[in-house]
């Protein structure tokens, strides 16, 4: 199967040629962020403040690794389910968000601000987190650090295995998969 | 009469809990190197190749399968001529519990219903015992997931629903969590029994090795039929699309009320993490 290679921050240019079904490798700088961090983005905004990183082109990835042990980077660190930032993702979308890495559908919001703003969804190997913990070569906190694993982390990745869910032309590799294999 | 003191227990939970989630059975690992060739997707396949390259630099560079390392699932069984020593049973396996999930740098996952506090330590366990023949000490652990215990169900179904109603409720909940509790899943079926009974049994069906199947023949039938009905939903590993979905299913079935049929629905994720150990 075809495998590209592709850098975070995402440009609009990669992203036109993204397709669902995929498997791309991506490096670069990219996001820790789930439940709680989103709620903290959302009510940051809603007050006036600004969120704790530029979020103009990055890419979010929905994870809360395991702890780090000694001499190590970080723990596992495999996707958790995305249907639980949905609510979250289509205004940050709109402010800039290019990606999201996660595992699971999207709801029908979140998959019409991909196309309308041009983003794209990744799925990340459930249950792979010792694989995707390979991937990862710096972890930084940035922002609520009193959270633990949900902190939001700055982590700088090489050739992160993933496959295109949800790509600007409305597929969704959740839907054409299993009815191309529905007996 | 045998003698078991708490220390053992507890050093023996701590490992235990740590082999888990770091070294994946070779019966899981052989069952998705098997799902390769019986999987019809090149993205399927990929992705079960990806889950053995996972499951092997988990083992061989010491770093936990899934970040996920669950709640604490602990079945003891318990030989009638087995005395405990030096404290109680329920407070040793919280102990073995909070230094394995401490020394083996596991998650902790468990918290406040509603206010969602973590606990800090994993605890309190989800202890299961069994009183038995015997002088044996038997501890089998089983770290579960939150993603795919979130498409478990327990539904009491009127009798005249029968086997198609225990079918129809199986491939309603691999449907309703598609890609969510991480396929390839493995199913376990409670029938019969009570409302708790059922939901336990559909637990312990969990425990079975993968490829076994039941030694009463009608049991083995459904299991057979259920796996083969899952993987034509082509959810598939993932839920990219495929014709694995499930590596496999067990069912435990007892007797039940005269009124009742109640079926329960317990599904795990991929990374079936389970060991066991006696004393």
């Amino acid at each position: 199967m075809e495998m590209k290679r592709i850098k975070a921050p995402l440009e609009d240019k990669v992203i036109e040629e993204l397709r669902a079904g995929e498997k791309v490798f991506l490096s670069g700088y990219i996001y820790t962020a789930r439940d709680t961090a989103h709620k903290r983005f959302i009510d940051t905004l809603n007050q006036g403040g600004k969120l704790p990183f530029d979020i103009q082109s990055q890419v979010i990835y929905y994870c809360g690794p395991s702890p780090a042990p000694p001499g190590r980077v970080i723990g596992a660190c495999g996707p958790t389910t995305s249907s639980r930032m949905d609510a979250y993702s289509p205004r940050l979308i709109a402010l800039g968000l290019k990606g999201m890495i996660g595992k699971g559908k999207r709801s029908q919001a979140v998959k019409e601000a991909i196309k309308q703003y041009r983003a794209i969804y990744f799925g990340a190997t459930g249950g792979a987190g010792a694989l995707l913990s390979k991937s990862v070569t710096s972890s930084e906190v940035i922002a609520y650090e009193d959270l633990g694993p949900e902190a939001v982390v700055r982590l700088g990745v090489v050739d992160m295995p993933l496959f295109v869910i949800n790509d600007i032309y409305g597929s969704d590799l959740y839907e054409t998969g299993t009815s191309r294999y529905k007996r | 009469m045998k003698e078991v003191h708490v220390d053992e227990i507890i050093s023996a939970l701590e490992k235990l809990f740590i082999d888990a989630n770091y070294d994946l059975s070779q019966n899981v690992v052989d069952t998705l190197a098997q799902a390769i060739d019986k999987e019809e997707s090149p993205v399927g396949k990929e992705v079960l190749r990806e889950l053995i390259k996972n499951a092997n630099l988990a083992r061989d560079e010491h770093i936990p399968i899934c970040q996920d390392t669950g709640l604490a699932v602990t079945f003891v069984e318990v030989g009638q001529d087995v005395h405990i020593t030096g404290g109680s049973l329920v407070d040793a396996v919280n102990e073995g519990v909070r230094r394995g999930y401490s020394k083996g740098y596991l998650r902790k996952s468990a918290c406040h219903p509603f206010a969602r506090k973590n606990t800090g330590d994993n605890t309190p366990a989800i202890l299961h015992t069994k009183i038995v023949p015997g002088d044996k000490f038997k501890i089998t652990v089983l770290p579960k997931g939150g993603g795919s215990e979130n498409y478990g169900s327990v539904k009491m179904l009127v009798p005249s629903e029968g086997k198609e109603g225990m079918k129809a409720l199986v491939l309603e909940m691999v449907t309703k969590g598609g890609p969510n509790p991480c396929p390839p899943i493995i199913v376990g079926v409670g029938i019969g029994g009570n409302f708790e009974t059922s939901a336990f049994l559909s637990k312990e069906a969990l425990m079975e090795p993968l490829g076994k199947r039941s030694d009463d023949p009608e049991i083995a039938a459904m299991e057979l039929e259920l796996l083969e009905a899952i993987n034509k939903t082509g959810i598939g590993p993932q839920g990219y699309g495929g014709t694995v979905t499930a590596l496999d299913v067990h069912v435990k079935m007892v007797p039940c009320h005269i009124a009742s049929l109640p079926v329960a629905v317990n599904i795990q994720c991929h990374a079936h993490r389970i060991k066991e150990a006696i004393i």
